[in-house]
């Protein structure tokens, strides 16, 4: 770029321009009236490639996965009105689990906002509580510094969605095109150290604990730590957990990890949470579908160490000892450099009684059975692919079956909506995944349920030759509803029932996939292999699975995380 | 639950308000008032919130305001010695019976008229929100027309400063 002498632009070409400056790769949208002059700059340029999705969520669940899977700033498209509305479900997700977002929207011409013009809405206004910023830009010369103030806002410190909303005059009107180098925000100046007290008080923790515990989240991988934290958990011997955002963080084949905690964590992890003596939570929040009922938690007492980049994380549902607030990678350099000079204690009967949990073996399951089992295709896909796929899934039973069975060894390998919970997220988000790791193999699991809520996109994966394998475990219910009503519910299966499901093979076949129907046990490994065989196909693969088969070990709804239900007491 | 008055210095943009109102709303924290006008500086503006909630609570409230982008900082007045003020002002029914009562009484609180007409008084007053409510009480009740109330601002005492 000629950054000397200034050129002047139209605002669409600004916008353009911007994306290129961001070194963006791909952008996911869908066009409409209000963004007509941004496509016009678009089709003119061929640096900043366009994805076009059969539906807007599906551009925000794009970007979004295409984010998670490779660090980079997710970029989305779309026009006024309705484009934003069926934007605002992606955004929610995106706020949620803390994604990098950008989100580019038209907005009717500035003459005619508050007018109630035709696809006009409020757009800052109706994504204002999902979104970590946004902002309507009415004149076309605040543009190229809104653009760079937005993809710095959504990358730095708990990282967000942005929304940036431009009405339509503003793309046509022109000035002097500069992108500003840096942004200087006296408002906005996220710390990285963490308080050298704090960390000092820390180490004294972690060197006094007899029953220490690490427990990660999403922040780990939002902020690259995972290299951090492998060598402070290797480096102490501590036993260590992760949520089911921050699967990946640390390594799951190795023996101190002790598998994912909470609602549907393991036994061992769930345990050795409540009885440790030392908590070192780090990126993680502590939310309701992780700890469960708080006070149940404070039952036992220990001390926490909590680092978190977001001071609003840190003592909201659980009071924390010693709070450190700081980039982690950061606070763990540090914490690393004191205990590398420093001796732990003796923690071995503490890992003979987490041992002694890990025997309950509470993931198991009948492998014997006739029909097939979900779990039992997800351990299948984990051999086929040797553990080195990328996994999307979608919402419900299957999520956790593939949270439990899919051991991650790395981390942005795991790719779900994990705070929102949105069904349909699964398989656009694959193709943001296979397009930000082209020749990768990747997975997306998802359910009948599922997958029907954001189908169109099959039509995108064979616009963009996407050779995605999608694992649909039908078990004809929302398995989820199913079992809490089971559970919970006396039985009474209201509405979770898939009626009138349709042919997935044809359906698939009818995108230009190729679909397979696998009803036996025996037929499982035989498909998997052969689908993933298929390099440069999209496979459909429709499992036929035990329709009444139950998430475990399961803590019921504002229970303590003690308080499972596991398969062998039912 | 106790009371708490906070301060928010805020960039002066479109916006910056109704993310704070909604910030309140959509966590369920209280807001008794809340006011606003820029300062010297006009690119900024200074925000006082009353609320009520637990230490926890409002713990959080201040560090969700600090999370907001436009918001440049926070603090929580009632943490240490605080001055704090309010206007109202009050119409009160003032005939010819009325007239000399309703002029002591302004005068017994430090109010003052600024308004008369044959039949009317408005009475400007100011201070602390107790101050208001009792010159409330002290009137004839059937003798006031209209009343409005611009919540409390605030400010630190002596050396505790507010400012970017």
């Amino acid at each position: 770029m000629d950054r000397v002498k200034a050129d002047t632009l139209s605002g669409a070409e600004i916008v353009i321009r911007c994306l290129q400056e961001e070194c963006v790769e791909y952008v996911f949208g869908y066009p409409g009236g209000a963004v007509l002059w941004i496509y016009d700059e678009l089709f003119k340029q061929d640096k900043v490639k366009h994805v076009l999705v059969r539906h807007e969520q599906g551009a925000v669940h794009a970007a979004d996965g295409y984010s998670r899977s490779s660090q980079k700033v997710g970029v989305a498209l779309v026009t006024s009105g309705p484009g934003v509305t069926n934007a605002v479900t992606g955004i929610a997700t995106a706020y949620m689990d803390s994604i990098p977002m950008v989100v580019i929207t038209g907005q009717v011409p500035t003459h005619a906002i508050g007018l109630d013009a035709f696809q006009e809405c409020d757009t800052v206004g109706i994504t204002r509580p999902i979104v970590k910023h946004n902002m309507l830009v009415k004149d076309v010369k605040d543009l190229a510094s809104a653009m760079k103030k937005a993809f710095h806002i959504a990358k730095t410190g708990r990282p967000g969605p942005v929304v940036i909303d431009i009405p339509k005059d503003v793309t046509a009107a022109t000035c002097e095109f500069h992108y500003p180098d840096e942004v200087a925000m006296r408002s906005y100046n996220p710390v990285r150290k963490g308080h050298a007290g704090q960390v000092r008080k820390a180490v004294q923790l972690l060197l006094e604990a007899k029953r220490p515990m690490v427990y990660t989240g999403g922040g780990v991988i939002l902020s690259e730590a995972s290299k951090a934290l492998q060598d402070l958990v290797q480096l102490t011997g501590f036993p260590c957990t992760n949520t089911l955002m921050g699967l990946g963080a640390y390594p799951a084949t190795d023996r101190q990890f002790l598998g994912m905690l909470g609602m549907h964590g393991t036994y061992e992890a769930n345990m050795a949470m409540q009885h440790c003596d030392v908590l070192l939570a780090i990126g993680a929040r502590f939310d309701d579908r992780v700890i469960g009922d708080p006070a149940h938690f404070a039952q036992n007492p220990r001390k926490i160490i909590h680092i978190d980049i977001d001071p609003s994380s840190i003592s909201k549902r659980v009071k924390v000892d010693v709070p450190i607030v700081g980039n982690i990678p950061d606070v763990l350099d540090d914490l690393l450099k004191l205990l590398r000079d420093s001796r732990t204690q003796d923690i071995a009967a503490w890992w003979k009684q987490i041992e002694d949990w890990r025997g309950k073996d509470c993931l198991r399951y009948d492998r014997n059975s006739r029909i097939i089992k979900p779990q039992f295709v997800i351990e299948k896909l984990y051999e086929v692919t040797k553990g080195e796929a990328f996994v999307t899934s979608d919402v419900g039973q299957h999520q956790m079956w593939a949270a439990q069975f899919y051991k991650f060894d790395k981390p942005r390998r795991w790719i779900n909506s994990g705070g929102l919970g949105t069904m349909g997220f699964g398989l656009p988000a694959a193709m943001g995944v296979q397009l930000a790791n082209a020749g990768a193999t990747v997975a997306c699991v998802t359910g009948e349920s599922s997958i029907q809520m954001c189908l169109q996109e099959l039509s995108t994966c064979k616009q963009y030759r996407l050779p995605i394998k999608v694992l649909n475990l039908n078990n004809k219910y929302m398995g989820m509803v199913r079992q809490w009503q089971q559970f919970f519910h006396g039985n009474r299966y209201s509405e979770s029932y898939m009626d009138a499901l349709p042919d997935f093979v044809k359906l698939a076949e009818g995108y230009g996939h190729r679909g397979v129907l696998v009803e036996k046990p025996s037929d499982v490994e035989g498909a998997l292999r052969d689908a993933f065989a298929r390099k440069n196909e999209l496979v459909f693969l429709d499992f036929i699975t035990d329709q009444t088969e139950n998430v475990y070990p399961m803590v019921p709804g504002g229970k303590g995380i003690t308080e499972m239900i596991l398969s062998e007491e039912l | 639950m106790s009371r708490h008055i906070i301060s928010v210095l805020v960039e002066n943009e479109a916006g910056a308000l109704s993310r704070i109102a909604g910030l309140f709303s959509a966590r369920g924290y209280n807001i008794e008032s809340l006011t606003v006008a820029p300062t010297e500086d006009a690119s900024m503006s200074r925000m006082t919130i009353v609320t009520t909630g637990s230490e926890d609570v409002v713990e959080q409230i201040t560090k969700q305001l600090n999370k907001l982008i436009e918001v440049v900082k926070v603090i929580d007045l009632s943490e240490a010695e605080h001055i704090e003020r309010e206007l109202m002002l009050i119409k009160v029914r003032a005939g010819q019976r009325e007239r000399e009562d309703m002029k002591r009484m302004a005068d017994i609180f430090r109010g003052r008229i600024i308004d008369v007409s044959d039949n009317t008084y408005t009475i400007e007053l100011t201070g602390d929100g107790a101050k208001l409510d009792a010159f409330i009480r002290s009137l004839d009740q059937g003798a006031i027309i209209e009343t409005v109330r611009t919540g409390a601002s605030g400010i630190g005492r002596g050396n505790r400063i507010l400012r970017v």
